[in-house]
């Protein structure tokens, strides 16, 4: 089947869109801040004769039209990791603070948490949590790699996500205190990777979207409960459907004390969806954000921005 | 299961328990399990081999889990914990030469001053590759920080280990490139 057609309402010229998921992209590297500068590492990559260009909304991000990461020196000394260009969103959205506590709830392969990392320039508590013991070692690899010294990697199912093991030294309480903020992008139908990943649509079936969306449902659930009240959580798909994105947020924002809150993105995005086929969702939902192929020549993405409130 | 607390009699020291992360004690007085370097211990490693400040290290603890295996960690937790990783692996103790991370010496390598050894950057390709090649040193026998030119600066690039006239490359397999 025609997994994108099931979209054709909710986007804006859809020829666009349709044309922008055909089209590759390029590979994006995001300069690790942890080991070098920007500037160093675009002197690098101008020494190691790889075309490079910055894509505009973010100063450490660039396309590489030539080349892919993983055979030069910047990349051999950690100050470049490959990642795509939205994928970079969630973790800015988030934007935590050097001393913080942060979770980053489906953490692996790192890409993400290695930004959270540059983010808090290594100082506080980073948890990265995966359930998958492959997955992890690939997280701990590029956290690694990335030199950073503040994060801790869990494997656990993050619904059942435990603060036990960040307690204070020689406390007396049985549990870590709350997070000041959380990520939370979860796994998904990646119907949004299509361009880097011609394949992603090819076992595409419903019952997984609906399947998965269980899955989200309980994370994001997770994260509002183990954040602090006046903390921030950010839920992010790299996926379309209204099932793993606004229904997802509607059903937080019924169970958990929490709401979504507005926020900038340097892209252009569409707000939320209130309805899709039978449902309708919270009208808080328009706070988040869709980012489709054809808006800004990128990856699609899904960002939403929640704030804990008191029960 | 027992751990240290339950530890009654005289004769009887806790055992390292390689599956959890325990913090470093501060000095030799602290020590309870055998064999378990102590931060001081570390520091002074760090500032004798490379002339790495102590200071370098003021915002990280220590801890060991496998044995030997000391990882520095920015933030403080209650010991022992239980998890996959905690921080940066940085340091293989509890062997006769102790021996630096690669990740320890990208990352903190560039406060060094002694035992660093400079390579062209054709030299520091091979080093990267993972092989070993023929070099005059006139420095300490041992592990040192193998640093090239890159942008314009020195930068550590990893490990090597010098004997009889020879760098052996001891980048890790998963690390090797061939550029």
């Amino acid at each position: 089947m025609d997994v994108l057609e099931r979209y054709e309402s909710l986007v804006d010229d859809f020829d666009a869109f349709r044309a922008a998921c055909d089209r590759p992209l390029p590979s994006v590297v995001r300069v690790n801040t942890l080991k070098t500068t920007v500037e160093r590492a675009k002197a690098a990559l101008t020494e190691a004769d790889i075309a490079h260009e910055p894509v505009g909304w973010h100063d450490g991000l660039f396309a590489l039209p030539d080349d892919q990461p993983g055979t030069n020196w910047p990349y051999v000394l950690g100050w470049i990791h490959g990642q795509e260009e939205v994928s970079a969103v969630p973790a800015a959205v988030l934007d935590p603070q050097p001393g913080e506590r942060v979770w980053d709830a489906c953490a692996a392969p790192g890409s993400k948490t290695t930004q959270l990392a540059a983010l808090m320039d290594d100082r506080g508590l980073l948890v990265a949590t995966d359930n998958n013991l492959g997955r992890i070692s690939a997280l701990r690899s590029n956290a690694e790699r990335a030199g950073a010294t503040n994060v801790a990697v869990t494997h656990e199912d993050a619904r059942n996500h435990s603060l036990k093991p960040f307690r204070a030294p020689d406390s007396d309480v049985r549990e870590g205190a709350p997070y000041d903020r959380a990520l939370v992008d979860v796994p998904c139908s990646c119907e949004g990777t299509i361009r880097k990943n011609p394949d992603a649509l090819d076992d595409w079936e419903l019952d997984h979207v609906e399947g998965i969306s269980g899955v989200q449902k309980g994370v994001l659930r997770r994260a509002i409960q183990t954040t602090r009240e006046g903390g921030t959580v950010v839920y992010s798909t790299c996926t379309f459907a209204p099932e793993e994105n606004e229904a997802v947020l509607d059903h937080a924002l019924a169970e958990e004390a929490c709401e979504l809150v507005e926020f900038d993105l340097p892209l252009d995005s569409t707000p939320g969806v209130t309805e899709w086929q039978d449902e309708r969702f919270d009208d808080s939902v328009e706070r988040a954000k869709r980012i489709y192929p054809h808006h800004n020549d990128t990856g699609g993405f899904f960002c939403a921005k929640l704030e804990v409130t008191a029960e | 299961m027992s751990d240290g607390d339950d530890a009654s009699s005289a004769e009887s020291t806790p055992a390292n328990d390689g599956t959890r992360f325990d913090r470093l004690p501060a000095t030799a007085d602290e020590r309870v399990v055998e064999g378990r370097p102590t931060r001081e211990e570390v520091l002074d490693w760090w500032d004798e081999r490379f002339a790495i400040p102590p200071e370098t290290f003021d915002g990280h603890t220590f801890w060991e889990r496998g044995s030997g295996k000391i990882w520095a960690f920015a933030d403080d937790v209650d010991s022992p914990v239980a998890v996959e990783g905690l921080g940066l692996a940085f340091l293989r103790t509890r062997r006769e030469h102790w021996k630096p991370t690669l990740e320890a010496v990208q990352r903190f390598g560039d406060s060094a001053d002694e035992c660093v050894i400079y390579l062209s950057r054709e030299a520091a390709a091979t080093f990267v590759a993972g092989d070993d090649q023929e070099l005059d040193w006139d420095g300490d026998w041992g592990y040192l920080i193998v640093a090239t030119e890159i942008a314009g600066e020195s930068e550590p690039v990893g490990v090597g280990l010098y004997v009889h006239g020879e760098l052996r490359s001891q980048v890790p397999k998963g690390r090797r490139r061939e550029l």
